[in-house]
């Protein structure tokens, strides 16, 4: 049976990543066949969106190449067998330009290939680029960055959301089969939220961070971003599992998601708290959006259960004191002495100074500055000190919610989108 | 007043570089004097997206030091960061411990008594700056970033320059006997800060301590100890306040300078590493390395005390350990303890001229062996040397070298009273000299003997022959 004849309009580019990768592993069309196809929409499409930061055509084609000369002497290669993808440039790739978003990583090519990078190659994927982004991850516009906006593809007026907004414009335009992006404080969920599109963020340490450009350690988390269910569980089977390199990263053994996504919603126990949702002044579209998803899986056989988060009220403030105090430590090695571009000063002082100015932009600094005062001796107890504890009561939170629920329900995002130019009205 | 009148009060923070294969986080081998930036890695040049992990090895040699000076050692420890921008750092801060060290008090047996130990701490090392003289740049070398650290900070309990250097070697001696570090002061894998304070005579409170960064030889230390007693008591003395500061020592000069003070000391601005996990030691380990210690510098003086050996052979080994366990297997191979003792200290490192035990073409037994061929007569104590000489150069059985070489001495009795009967009846005019009471011409005799007999001759038994055999004469021959 023809796997390919499933597709809609008989564009690769619109099979989920399953079909795609056993119709290449099949031999019904060839890695380099799929990676045409998407390269097609990336000419057309991208340089109204502006998805992609760098493209690396050459190192996509010889991956492609590689995939189906494996194909070709009988080699079984891996789940994600010849599919495109692009990676958020977050993401370390040996020989490839690793920018964050950032002037003061401009030009830095990796001398190391990150772990996320390595095991999506390694299950079959072909790096066609890397995706925009907000510098360090530090935005939810995408408007952050040293190197230009990017268009939402359902309105290019609109942003994408952010700081993964690039990966997901990239996935819900069809200009990448998958991406993974970055989640701190919600970079996968609300621009896939924004785009349409389905944003994993993994629980911490489910995930490896090796590899990927620190902006909160204690937060980040890389994920899927993709146009299904099934296909974020299929990418996150391949990105999760234990990894020496991080010392965070848990040890328990991978499920099988996929085989998950089967189990349908039945006796399914959804856990929802009205009470943030009302504080969030949520937008009423998004509210009926949200409830009538609701009645879709309660029609499906779950369970809606309320639950009470008593701390929730100071998750906010909770997240901002932790990720800017680690953002403050995690940035101050971009110094302009090992590697970046350097501002030459006759002082020491002078090149960090002018290195550092030149190379961050204005959002990195503030929350660079914030962080550096909330570490300081006399602020570190009263700030950081306390958000631990408060983050310890959040977490406490949710280990009673679970005890009444299996998943907890909530809109993503307040809004279902936002015009360029107006993020700071929406905050 | 006069220095009499103070009490100096001394505390040491001590570094030792631990002798891991890799580095403290990452797998980053490690090798002192390779040439600059070329034991790097991705980590240890702080490039984006590396993270730390802990080395499991340094852990270990961290808890087997912890064990040997009786600290309290920590299941579970907290690695923090320590901010600072210098050229020499890669990530801006410094991967250290703080309030939650692995290890708590402890303490280190010197002459003067008991040192106390505030804590040991993991920390990984900074590389190192070098100023190109003349030229206007400076180059940064990244070999000792990220290498492993033990921080072992000590109670203010010494109360001299020569207590201080006492506890450093004593430190260095159980480092070494450890097999953890090479603990070279001139090499940098340890290093010193003293923390010097002066207080009158029967005063409880301590004074304002100074801190004297990077004493990188037991010389300094005690000089730069003694430069520091003598610039506080003259502010003392003058009715100066001392200002709390960090100093340097100038060898040239011999005095100590502030580099800063207090006011202008950085924050570091520490927090806890939210890249590691606290440090959790698996269950068995303390047991295990506590099992697996080997004796100690103390308890193997103590030991070489019992086998008879000088205060100075059993300092010599217990500083060097490689030199105790050669010695040792000497010893087991059934030669005599002092006897060995001075062979070791004696012939065998004055033939290494500096290099390392394990440089030595002569094994223990071998040694065992020529020494225990001069205990039962078969060499003489000058042959052995000759005997030695050759088998360090070509290697061999002592025994049959000094055979091949005909250094075996001669002790049949029946050779030797022939050999002296017939030197005596060559020499009459020196036997009636004798008889007439030149007594000293018994050494003329015993040189024609050992002529005779190419050297070779026991000088023992051919002296005990003589005396027979020139009374037998005196008696034969009436006057």
């Amino acid at each position: 049976m023809r796997v390919y004849a499933y597709t809609v309009s008989g564009d690769l580019a619109t099979l989920a990543l399953g079909p795609l990768a056993a119709a290449i592993a099949a031999g019904e069309v060839s890695a380099a066949d799929a990676l045409a196809a998407y390269r097609v929409r990336i000419d057309a499409y991208d340089p109204a969106i502006g998805a992609y930061r760098r493209r690396c055509d050459d190192r996509a084609n010889a991956e492609a190449a590689a995939v189906d000369a494996a194909l070709k002497r009988g080699d079984s290669v891996g789940p994600l067998t010849g599919i495109p993808m692009g990676l958020k440039d977050i993401l370390v790739t040996k020989d490839v330009e690793t920018s964050c978003g950032s002037k003061i990583l401009e030009g830095w090519i990796p001398p190391y290939e990150g772990t996320v990078a390595s095991r999506l190659t390694a299950a079959g994927a072909v790096l066609m680029g890397k995706h925009a982004m907000d510098e360090f991850a530090m935005g939810s516009s995408n408007e952050n960055s040293a190197y230009g906006p990017v268009g939402n593809p359902w309105d290019l007026d609109y942003v994408p959301g952010g700081s993964s907004g690039g990966s997901a414009a990239a996935v819900a335009a069809g200009l990448a089969a998958f991406a993974v992006g970055s989640d701190t404080g919600g970079s996968i969920r609300q621009p896939a939220s924004l785009c349409g599109i389905v944003g994993l963020k993994p629980s911490y340490g489910r995930v490896t961070r090796a590899g990927m450009v620190a902006f909160a350690s204690s937060l980040d988390q890389a994920g899927p971003m993709t146009r299904c269910v099934r296909d974020a569980a299929l990418v996150l089977g391949v990105i999760a599992g234990a990894d020496p390199l991080d010392a965070t990263c848990l040890s328990q053994p991978v499920p099988d998601f996929v085989s998950a996504c089967e189990r349908g919603a039945k006796g399914l126990r959804i856990g929802v708290h009205r009470e943030s949702m009302d504080r969030d002044g949520l937008d009423q579209e998004v509210r009926a959006a949200f409830e009538t998803a609701l009645a879709v899986v309660r029609d499906a056989g779950a369970s809606i259960v309320d639950i009470d988060l008593p701390h929730s009220d100071k998750a906010i403030a909770t997240y901002y004191v932790l990720s800017m105090t680690e953002a403050a430590s995690n940035l101050a090695r971009y110094d302009g002495v090992r590697y970046g571009p350097r501002v030459e000063r006759s002082s020491l002082l002078g090149m960090y100074e002018a290195t550092r100015d030149a190379g961050f932009g204005k959002e990195v600094k503030r929350r660079i500055l914030l962080g550096t005062f909330l570490q300081r001796k006399d602020s570190y107890e009263a700030y950081y000190g306390r958000a631990m504890k408060v983050r310890a009561l959040i977490a406490r939170d949710y280990d009673a919610a679970f005890q009444r629920c299996d998943v907890i329900a909530s809109p993503t995002s307040p809004v279902a989108g936002f015009k360029r130019g107006s993020e700071s009205t929406i905050r | 007043m006069s220095l009499a009148d103070y009490e100096v009060v001394i505390g040491l923070e001590v570094h030792c570089q631990l002798a891991t294969r890799t580095k403290m986080f990452s797998a980053c081998p490690q090798r002192i004097g390779a040439p600059p930036n070329t034991m790097v890695d991705a980590y240890t040049l702080g490039m984006p997206g590396t993270l730390p992990v802990p080395n499991a090895e340094a852990v270990r040699y961290g808890i087997a030091l912890a064990l040997a000076l009786g600290c309290e050692v920590q299941g579970t420890s907290q690695f923090v960061r320590k901010h600072y921008f210098y050229p020499d750092l890669p990530k801006g801060y410094q991967i250290t411990q703080s309030d939650r060290p692995y290890a708590w008090g402890g303490g280190i047996e010197i002459p003067a008594g008991r040192i106390r130990l505030h804590h040991i701490h993991f920390e990984e090392d900074a590389g190192k700056n070098v100023h190109v003289p003349g030229e206007d740049v400076s180059l940064v070398d990244y070999n000792r970033a990220g290498a492993p650290l033990l921080e072992i900070v000590g109670e203010p309990d010494l109360r001299s320059a020569s207590d201080a250097a006492d506890y450093l070697r004593e430190l260095r001696a159980i480092v070494r006997t450890l097999g953890i570090s090479e603990a070279n002061m001139e090499q940098g894998t340890l290093r010193c800060d003293a923390n010097v304070s002066l207080r009158r005579r029967g005063v409880e409170t301590l004074g304002t301590r100074c801190e004297i960064k990077n004493l990188n030889s037991f010389r300094f230390l005690e000089r730069a100890i003694e430069a520091e007693t003598r610039r506080q008591a003259d502010l003392l003395d003058a009715g100066e306040a001392i200002v709390m500061a960090t100093m340097s020592f100038d060898p040239d000069r011999g005095v100590t300078k502030i580099m800063r003070t207090k006011e202008d000391a950085a924050d570091y601005r520490y927090m806890p590493e939210p890249d590691l996990p606290l440090l959790v030691l698996p269950d068995g380990w303390v047991a295990s390395l506590r099992e697996a210690q080997p004796e100690l510098p103390a308890a193997r003086r103590l030991r070489y005390a019992d086998l008879g050996l000088s205060a100075n052979s059993a300092a010599l080994l217990v500083d060097d350990p490689e030199l105790a366990a050669y010695f040792d297997a000497t010893v087991r191979s059934g030669a005599e303890p002092k006897t060995v003792a001075n062979w070791v200290g004696g012939e065998l490192l004055a033939k290494l001229e500096g290099a390392p035990i394990c440089d030595s073409p002569l094994a223990p037994e071998q040694l065992a062996e020529l020494i225990g061929m001069i205990a039962d007569g078969t060499v003489s104590g000058r042959a052995a040397k000759q005997v030695f000489s050759t088998v360090w150069a070509e290697g061999g059985s002592p025994r049959a070298i000094a055979e091949r070489d005909g250094h075996r001495q001669v002790s049949d009795t029946s050779v030797l009273e022939a050999a002296v009967v017939e030197v005596i009846a060559s020499s009459p005019k020196q036997l009636a000299q004798f008889r007439s009471g030149k007594v000293s011409l018994k050494g003329y005799f015993v040189g024609q003997v050992m002529k005779k007999t190419r050297g070779q001759a026991n000088p023992k038994l051919v002296g005990e022959i003589l005396d027979r055999q020139l009374a037998a004469t005196s008696e034969a021959l009436p006057e």
